[in-house]
C-alpha cells in the first residue's frame, strides 16, 4: 500500500490547474503515499485523489472526488485529480454508462474518503498520545480539540499508510455535508476555457504516427482488393495495409493509411482505390427496415414482461385505444470524433483515448492478444462527448492493430464521416401498443410490442430466440401494480446494421411511445393527463412528484392558444418529468417556449451538475425529435456530416428549467434520465396546442 | 510543400507545409497547439474557430497559405491564466461539460462582443449559430455572453 513519497510536492495555480492528467510511470512517482486506490498524499501534503471513471461532460472529475474530498475534509481546489488507469481489480466496474457512476459507488467513495481521514486522525492522535475520539479533521489537518493542536496530512501520511484500513468508519449525516448537495465548480472547468484539457485526438507522443482508415462501408465486408500505388507515392506516408476490426460477432475490414502527419493521412486516403467484398449479408435502406419492422409487429413476440390475461381484459374493456409508434436510428455524433492512440510493444501495450470503458478494453486487448492483463495499459484522456459510443471495444483494438503492425506508437482518427457513418447506431424501433380503459377511465389492460433489433443478439454467439430485456425500460414501475392485465414484449429485427447503447438506452425511443400513448389513454379517459397518470400511481414518491411538477410548472394555470404537454420517465433509477409549453407563433408555426423539468435522482452530489446534465439530456432529445435521424440506403448510412445530419443550434433552444426532488431516496442516475419524457412532452403539447397527434419522430416543427 | 511564416497569439513560426493544408493542421500538429479542435473539416460546426486579425475564421477550411504575414489568435492566446472576461464568464457560469466545442464558442463570443458589447438575444443568436454543441450547454453560452458583456460595460464605464 505505501510507495515512495517524493521530498517534493508540485502545487499549481486555481486558473491553470495541471488536473485531468493521466496516471502514467512517471506520474505515479509524483503522487506521493497511496492510502487507498483512489487517495494518495505526499509528504508536503498535497493530496491526489483519482477519478476511475469516464469524463465526458458528465462530471464525474468533479462528482467522484467530491464525494471522496467530503469525509477526507480536504479542500479541492487545493486537490490534483487524475484520471485512473484501467484497472478492474483496483477500481472495480470502470465502465461509465448507465448513469451509473455515483449511484454505483457513492457509499464507497464516501467510505474510501473517509477510511484515509480515519487512519490519518489515529495517527495524529498515536503521535500526541490522546485518545482518537478528541480529534477531528479540517481541510487537510488533524486537529486536537481540547488543545488546538494541528498537523497537516503530510507530516502523517507515512505513518498512517502502514495502518490496517478500518473495517468500520462513521460516515456524515446528508445534513452535516459541507461539499456534497453543493454546486461546488466543477474543477474540469479551468482546464476546459483555455484549450489546456486534454481529448484523446490531442495526445502527442514522440515518434507517434497517424492512421486514416478506409472501412467498409456496409459494416461488415470484407477488403477484395485495393490499390494502393497513388497512396504510397505521396510523402509521408508510412504504409499502407488491411486491418480488420471487431463489429460485436463480426468484423469489418478496411485499408490504413499511415503517415508521419493526420493531415497527410486524411489526404493519402482519398486516393485509395479499394474493391469491397459485400457479400453474405443484407443491404437494408430505412423503408425496408422500417416495412419490416411494421410488419413484425403482426407476428407472435418474445414476451419479456406480463401479467394477468392481456388479450382477455381487452377484448372486455368498455374503451379501446390503439396506435403505433415509430423511432428513428441515431448516430451519436460526439463533438469528438473517434480516436485512439495506441502503443504496441513486445513489452506490453499501451492505450490513450476518449474511452468510456477502459476496464473493458484492457480485458478486450488482453484476450484478444493473448497477452497477461497487466500487461496491457488503458489511460483515460478527458472524452469529447461519448453518449455510449465509446465505451465499445472496436476502435481500441483496431488502434493496437495498426501499432503492431508498424511497430510504433499510432494515433487513428477517424474523420466526422466515419464517426457518422460507421456506426454503431441507437436501433430505430416501431412500437404496437393498445391498452383497454374501464368506463370510469382506468387501464385495465396495456400491451407494448417492440419491433426493433436487440443490441445482445449481436453477439459471438447469440441466443436469437431471447426476448430484448429492456422492452419496459422507461415506464413508470408502479404501473405495473396499478394495471392488473399487461404484456410487454419484442420482435428482433433481422438486420446487419450494427446498434448500441446511444444516451438512455431504450428508454430514448420506448419514453416517446409509453408516454405519448399514456397521453392519448388520458385523453380517451377525459381525464387531465397529469390526474390520469396519478390515478395510476400509488407510491408516494411519485405522487409528490407529479404534485411538485403541477406547482413548478404552474400546470394549474395554462392560458389559452398554450399547448401543455407532460411527459414522466424513469430509468437508471431516477425519475423525471418534464412539462413542455408551446403555442404559435405569428406566421402560425409552433414554437417551443418552455421546458420544466424535475429530476428525482434520490441522493445526490453536485446540483449545478444535475440540471446542466438534464438541459443538455433535452436538447439532445430535441435534436432527435426535431432535427436528425441516420438512414440507411443500400446497406450504407446515408447521412455523413453536420451538413446532413443537423443538430439543434442556440437559436432552438427553448427556455429551460430544471428543479430537483429532495428526498431520502437512494441515489439514481443524472446523466441520462433527463432525456426520454422531452420528445412525449413536446408531442403531447402540440397535440395539446393543436389536436394533431405525433406518432413519429422526427418531425419537421415548422411543418405541423 | 513550401515554408510559411506565421504568427500565433503574437509569437512568429515558420512551418514547412503543402500550400493547402488547413491552418487547423498547422496549429495542431506543427505549431502543437491543441486547444483549437478538429470537429467536422467542412465549416458546420465550429470547434476550429480562431481570430484572422481579430476576426473568427473557420480554421479548417483556411489553407495555411492564405494566413501568412497575419495575425492569428488561438483559445491559448485570450490570455496566460483565464483572466480574460469571457473566460471567467465562462466559468462562473459554468458552461462546458465535455469542452470539446469551447475553445470555438469562447473565440465566436469574444469576437461578438469586441464589435457589439451589449448584444441581444438575435444577435448572440446570428453570431453563434455556427457552433454546435453536443451536450446542449447553449443555454448557459447564453448566459455567459450577456454576463460577460455586463462585466465588459462595467469596467469600460468605471475606467471612463
Amino acid at each position: 500500500m505505501s510507495g515512495v513519497a517524493l521530498t517534493l510536492g508540485v502545487y499549481f495555480p486555481v486558473a491553470a490547474k495541471g488536473n485531468g492528467e493521466v496516471i502514467t510511470g512517471d506520474t505515479a512517482e509524483t503522487l506521493g503515499i497511496e492510502l487507498n486506490a483512489w487517495v494518495s498524499i505526499d509528504k508536503l501534503g498535497k493530496v491526489t485523489i483519482l477519478n476511475h471513471r469516464s469524463e465526458m461532460g458528465q462530471g464525474s472529475f468533479q462528482s467522484v472526488p467530491q464525494m471522496v474530498a467530503e469525509e477526507l475534509e480536504v479542500d479541492l481546489d487545493h486537490v490534483r485529480i487524475l484520471f485512473a488507469p484501467g484497472s478492474q481489480t483496483k477500481y472495480g466496474s470502470q465502465i461509465t454508462g448507465g448513469s451509473s457512476t455515483i449511484r454505483g459507488s457513492y457509499k464507497q467513495m464516501l467510505r474510501i474518503g473517509a477510511t484515509a481521514r480515519d487512519m490519518l486522525l489515529e495517527t495524529a492522535a498515536k503521535k500526541w498520545n490522546v485518545p482518537k475520539e478528541e480529534c477531528y479533521a479540517e481541510n487537510g489537518e488533524a486537529i486536537h480539540r481540547p488543545t488546538g493542536r494541528k498537523i497537516g496530512y503530510g507530516d502523517l501520511v507515512e505513518e498512517a499508510a502502514k495502518l490496517q484500513p478500518p473495517k468500520d468508519v462513521k460516515l456524515k449525516l446528508r445534513k452535516d455535508y459541507k461539499i456534497i448537495g453543493k454546486p461546488m465548480p466543477r474543477q474540469d472547468t479551468p482546464l476546459k476555457v483555455n484549450g489546456k484539457a486534454e481529448f484523446g485526438i490531442d495526445k502527442k507522443m514522440p515518434g507517434m504516427l497517424y492512421a486514416s482508415v478506409e472501412r467498409n462501408p456496409r459494416f461488415h465486408g470484407k477488403v477484395k482488393s485495393f490499390d494502393d500505388t497513388a497512396v504510397r507515392a505521396i510523402p509521408g506516408v508510412k504504409n499502407v495495409f488491411k486491418v480488420q476490426m471487431p463489429v460485436f460477432g463480426s468484423t469489418r475490414d478496411g485499408v490504413a493509411v499511415v503517415a508521419d502527419s493526420l493531415w497527410t493521412a486524411m489526404q493519402a486516403r482519398k486516393q485509395l482505390k479499394v474493391v469491397w467484398d459485400d457479400e453474405g449479408f443484407e443491404h437494408l435502406s430505412t423503408d425496408q427496415l422500417f416495412t419490416r419492422m411494421k410488419e413484425d409487429l403482426a407476428k407472435k413476440e418474445f414476451s419479456q414482461r406480463t401479467g394477468g390475461n392481456f388479450e382477455a381484459a381487452f377484448e372486455k374493456a368498455d374503451k379501446k385505444v390503439e396506435a403505433v409508434y415509430e423511432t428513428p436510428y441515431e448516430s451519436h455524433s460526439a463533438m469528438e470524433p473517434l480516436n485512439c492512440t495506441a502503443f504496441w510493444q513486445e513489452s506490453g501495450v499501451e492505450i490513450w483515448g476518449p474511452i468510456q470503458a477502459p476496464d473493458w478494453i484492457q480485458r478486450d486487448v488482453s484476450d484478444r492478444l493473448s497477452i497477461p492483463v497487466d500487461k496491457v495499459k488503458v489511460n483515460m484522456t478527458f472524452l469529447g462527448g461519448g453518449f455510449g459510443r465509446k465505451a465499445f471495444t472496436d476502435y481500441t483494438y483496431e488502434a493496437v492493430l495498426i501499432s503492431k503492425e508498424m511497430k510504433a506508437p499510432v494515433q487513428v482518427v477517424w474523420t466526422r464521416e466515419d464517426d457518422m457513418l460507421q456506426g454503431p447506431f441507437r436501433p430505430g424501433a416501431v412500437y404496437g401498443c393498445k391498452a383497454g380503459l374501464s368506463k370510469d377511465g382506468q387501464i385495465q389492460a396495456f400491451q407494448t410490442k417492440m419491433a426493433a433489433q436487440n443490441m445482445d443478439h449481436q453477439d459471438v454467439h447469440p441466443d436469437s430466440t431471447m426476448f430484448n430485456a429492456s422492452t419496459t425500460e422507461g415506464l413508470l414501475e408502479p404501473y405495473f401494480s396499478a394495471i392488473q392485465h399487461y404484456s410487454f414484449g419484442d420482435i428482433p429485427t433481422e438486420s446487419p446494421i450494427p446498434v448500441m447503447w446511444w444516451r438512455s438506452v431504450y428508454s430514448s425511443t420506448n419514453g416517446f411511445a409509453y408516454e405519448s400513448f399514456m397521453d392519448e389513454l388520458a385523453h380517451a379517459a377525459g381525464k387531465d393527463p397529469l390526474e390520469f397518470r396519478k390515478n395510476h400511481l400509488e407510491p408516494d414518491r411519485y405522487r409528490a412528484l407529479i404534485d411538485e411538477l403541477i406547482e413548478k410548472s404552474g400546470w394549474a394555470s395554462r392560458g389559452k392558444n398554450e399547448g401543455w404537454g407532460v411527459a414522466i420517465t424513469e430509468c437508471f433509477s431516477s425519475i423525471v418529468g418534464e412539462v413542455v409549453k408551446v403555442s404559435k407563433k405569428a406566421d402560425g408555426k409552433i414554437k417551443i417556449d418552455k421546458v420544466i423539468a424535475l429530476m428525482d435522482c434520490g441522493w445526490y452530489v453536485n446540483p449545478d451538475i444535475i440540471r446542466a446534465q438534464v438541459e443538455g439530456s433535452i436538447i439532445m432529445a430535441l435534436g432527435a425529435a426535431t432535427k436528425h435521424e441516420t438512414h440507411f440506403a443500400d446497406g450504407k448510412a446515408v447521412e455523413k456530416n453536420f451538413d446532413m445530419y443537423k443538430m439543434p443550434r442556440i437559436g432552438d433552444i427553448p427556455e429551460i428549467i430544471v428543479h430537483i426532488m429532495d428526498n431520502e431516496e437512494k441515489a439514481g442516475g443524472v446523466g441520462e434520465p433527463g432525456l426520454p419524457p422531452f420528445s412525449p412532452a413536446l408531442c403531447n403539447a402540440i397535440f395539446d396546442l393543436t389536436g394533431k397527434r405525433i406518432r413519429k419522430l422526427p418531425f419537421n416543427l415548422d411543418e405541423v | 510543400m513550401a515554408s510559411y511564416s506565421i504568427q500565433i497569439n503574437g509569437k512568429n513560426y515558420s512551418v514547412d507545409a503543402d500550400p493547402q493544408m488547413p491552418l487547423l493542421w498547422v496549429i495542431r500538429d506543427l505549431v502543437g497547439l491543441t486547444g483549437t479542435k478538429y470537429g467536422c473539416g467542412i465549416s458546420q460546426c465550429g470547434a476550429c474557430t480562431v481570430h484572422l486579425n481579430g476576426n473568427p475564421v473557420r480554421s479548417c477550411s483556411l489553407p495555411v497559405s492564405a494566413t501568412v504575414n497575419q495575425k492569428i489568435t488561438t483559445i491559448e492566446g485570450l490570455s496566460a491564466d483565464n483572466s480574460h472576461p469571457v473566460q471567467q464568464a465562462w466559468i462562473k457560469e459554468q458552461v462546458p461539460q465535455c469542452g470539446y466545442c469551447q475553445s470555438g464558442q469562447i473565440m465566436a463570443a469574444v469576437a461578438l462582443l469586441k464589435r457589439n458589447p451589449n448584444p441581444a438575444d438575435k444577435d448572440i443568436d446570428m453570431a453563434m449559430q455556427g457552433h454546435i454543441c453536443r451536450c446542449g450547454t447553449y443555454p448557459r453560452i447564453r448566459k455567459a455572453i450577456k454576463s460577460a458583456a455586463q462585466v465588459q460595460t462595467k469596467s469600460i464605464t468605471s475606467k471612463n
